[in-house]
């Protein structure tokens, strides 16, 4: 018997619409509508104005550490547009953009970062996932839910959203395989945006394309301009669309890069130099966006003058929402560990309680 | 009312879950053809087939964190760990979300989950296959772990977990007694609270705690110690070691002034600290003599020709018992 090739049946292919310049392949174009686009360009805008404000709060005391996702906006807002309200998303920590156009208001983003377990509820109305420190323990998660929803029937889908890091957790891996068994509606989107903290792509893994993966474990995948909102947009919407038809599951690597630090606790100079983030600024996913949004005559300078001051507005007032929820309730801490409290609890519940009111009566 | 061993009975108890409620679903390794290495699943992928009796991919991590997104969508998941000693492929998955999804959801996603695995050492199995671990989870906030120790409790408290505890759920079996022997399990379903013990058996004079396959070797040594030395002895069966029933355990030694504790798993922060702390904090008053634990010895579980003397035995919970009396 010959070596010969053994056809897997699967290829990865790459995809791009908006080029650096911000001129789009019109063959490619997905043609959105321009409320769409409109929407789109306003989500990307207010994620990195929100960025910037929680930097400052951060810098300023009034906020913990936390992940920017500065450049990585196209990956946010062009995965989460295909999906329905009735559609499942599990954030990871970076996914604010995905999040507020969920439904997130700003000031329960700003509560949960401030930390605040309030933060973490969920918006109505959308089935989301609270996001996860533990890197890619949720993606294996993200196909129960999957499974779930092949067992009750219908055409929901599941979105999880994990980082170039995540690839290499061994739940990362695990789900990929169980998901191609069970053909579970997930759509796994690994935002490969560079650095894994200050592990740089080429030390996290030995593959050209995080892509690979998906097909390591057979499933559809794609290589995607992450900085390219349309280009993302079409691809999710691709996968969407397979996972609806009950065909399984679908791996997008989006290629992109963290313009600031891995979280406010890190100096990313110590990891990677400026050259290399200056090569990123020129592909700016927002100013491509814009440019594109221009050429179509949907948006001029003054135009975008104006969301921005509206945005600044809208963070303003979420600002000051948030300065009155952040309110401590002691309490809470012990409320939502059973749905029924066992005894033994509540004993220390009254014992925590009256601590409290002990230092609070000497003032301490 | 039939005659059934604890295989049996939980073999019923999933049998009743499957069939009262639709949104039950087990998962887990060889379950399903192959219907459990111990014959637990027996007959239910026929009965309920492939949607609801899962055979998975070998990935306990997998099994775990896909009980936790059946959980979170509303359904109601069982995943069997084959070995306990295996749950550590996926414990980062009950520590990072099974643990703690009600409390970072603030109550919107609680996870009424079972997690079945076999549990305990004397069946001369290869290594990592006769843990007694129950105090690690015991140890973690959000966590119930339960542990029958007869058919009749197996089938309730499973019942119980699956149907009417919407919280998750560590349950151990004790599989040394898997098929040791029979009791009559009632034909309606029955149920059990979590979290409360049972006297199983009433005495004066001084008090065996335990739970799981260590009841049997309990009561048998509280049957010699009545009949041999005419001693008045209470038994406690814990049932549930998370929560821990402090009130039940509190009132007994209030009553004998001496009690024994007795489990197979590690002496060193086992559950049996934690229960002679609850009886030094709301007892000590009425201690006739120090609290004796008979325990599991803080070394790894022996290899299995050597295992015999690493467990419990009556002998050895009389032994402790009569120092515990002669003080």
């Amino acid at each position: 018997m010959p070596r010969k090739t053994f056809d897997i049946g699967l290829v990865v292919e790459e995809l791009s619409i908006l080029d650096e310049s911000g001129r789009a392949d019109a063959a490619l174009d997905p043609k959105l509508p321009e409320a769409t686009l409109l929407k789109m360009h306003r989500f990307m805008l207010l994620t990195r104005k929100l960025d910037e404000r929680m930097i400052m709060m951060q810098r300023q005391g009034q906020m913990g550490t936390f992940a920017p996702g500065r450049g990585q906006e196209a990956v946010q807002i062009g995965s989460i547009l295909p999906l329905r309200s009735e559609d499942w998303y599990s954030p990871s920590y970076r996914s604010f953009g995905a999040q507020l156009w969920r439904g997130w208001t700003i000031d329960q983003l700003l509560l949960l970062w401030a930390g605040y377990f309030e933060g973490f509820g969920l918006p109505e109305g959308v089935n989301d996932m609270p996001m996860s420190i533990v890197i890619g323990s949720h993606v294996p998660v993200a196909v129960g839910l999957g499974m779930s929803i092949n067992y009750r029937g219908g055409d929901q889908v599941v979105l999880v959203n994990f980082g170039d890091g995540a690839s290499s957790e061994g739940d990362v891996s695990e789900a990929l395989n169980f998901a191609a068994v069970y053909k579970a509606p997930v759509i796994f989107l690994c935002e490969n945006n560079g650095y894994a903290i200050s592990v740089p792509f080429q030390k996290q893994c030995g593959v050209r394309s995080l892509a690979q993966r998906g097909i390591g474990f057979g499933m559809p995948s794609l290589r995607v301009d992450g900085n390219d909102v349309l280009a993302m947009a079409a691809a999710t919407q691709e996968a969407v669309d397979r996972a609806r038809r009950h065909e399984g599951p679908t791996f997008i690597e989006a290629v992109t890069f963290r313009m600031e630090m891995h979280t406010t606790a890190d100096d990313p100079k110590v990891y990677r130099s400026d050259e290399e983030v200056r090569r990123w600024e020129k592909k700016d996913p927002i100013m491509r966006f814009e440019t594109y949004l221009k050429s179509r005559g949907l948006l001029n300078d003054a135009g975008i003058d104006r969301v921005a001051a509206e945005i600044e507005e809208e963070l303003r007032v979420a600002r000051d929402r948030f300065a009155a929820r952040a309110v401590q309730r002691p309490e809470e801490v012990f409320d939502f560990h059973y749905a029924v409290m066992p005894e033994e609890l509540a004993a220390q519940k009254r014992e925590y309680l009256a601590d409290l009111q002990q230092a609070l009566a000497e003032g301490k | 009312m039939p005659e059934l061993t604890l295989v049996k009975a939980v073999n019923r108890a999933l049998d009743e879950a499957l069939s009262l409620d639709d949104a039950v679903v087990l998962l887990g390794q060889d379950i399903g053809q192959d219907e459990g290495v111990f014959r637990v699943t027996e007959g239910l992928l026929k009965k309920y087939g492939p949607n609801r009796v899962i055979d998975t991919p070998l990935a306990e991590a997998a099994i775990i964190g896909g009980a936790v997104g059946m959980a979170a969508y509303g359904l109601k998941p069982v995943p069997e760990m084959q070995f306990s000693g295996f749950f550590y492929q996926a414990y980062h998955q009950v520590e990072n979300h099974v643990s703690r999804m009600r409390n970072r959801t603030r109550g919107r996603i609680g996870m009424n989950m079972v997690i079945r695995m076999p549990y305990g050492g004397g069946i001369r199995a290869v290594e990592h296959h006769s843990e007694s671990r129950e105090a690690i989870y015991a140890h973690t906030p959000g966590l119930t772990m339960v542990i029958p120790s007869g058919p009749r409790n197996a089938r309730a408290l499973l019942l119980t977990s699956i149907l009417k505890y919407p919280d998750p759920v560590i349950f151990f079996e004790p599989k040394l007694i898997y098929r040791a022997f029979k009791e009559n399990v009632p034909d309606e379903p029955e149920f059990l609270p979590i979290g409360k013990a049972q006297v199983v058996r009433e005495g004066t004079q001084l008090t065996l705690i335990s739970y799981g396959a260590t009841m049997r070797p309990t009561l048998e040594a509280a049957r010699d110690l009545a009949e041999d030395d005419g001693v008045s002895v209470e038994v406690i069966d814990l049932l549930s070691v998370a929560p821990l029933d402090t009130e039940t355990i509190t009132a007994s030694v209030r009553k004998t002034g001496r009690a024994v504790v007795i489990h197979e798993g590690h002496r060193r922060c086992g559950i049996g600290s934690e229960v002679v702390a609850r009886i030094v904090e709301n007892a000590l008053d009425c201690l006739e003599a120090p609290i004796k634990r008979v325990t599991g010895y803080d070394i790894i579980f022996p290899y299995f020709s050597r295992e015999a003397p690493y467990l419990i035995n009556a002998e050895r919970v009389k032994h402790a018992a009569k120092e515990v009396l002669e003080y």
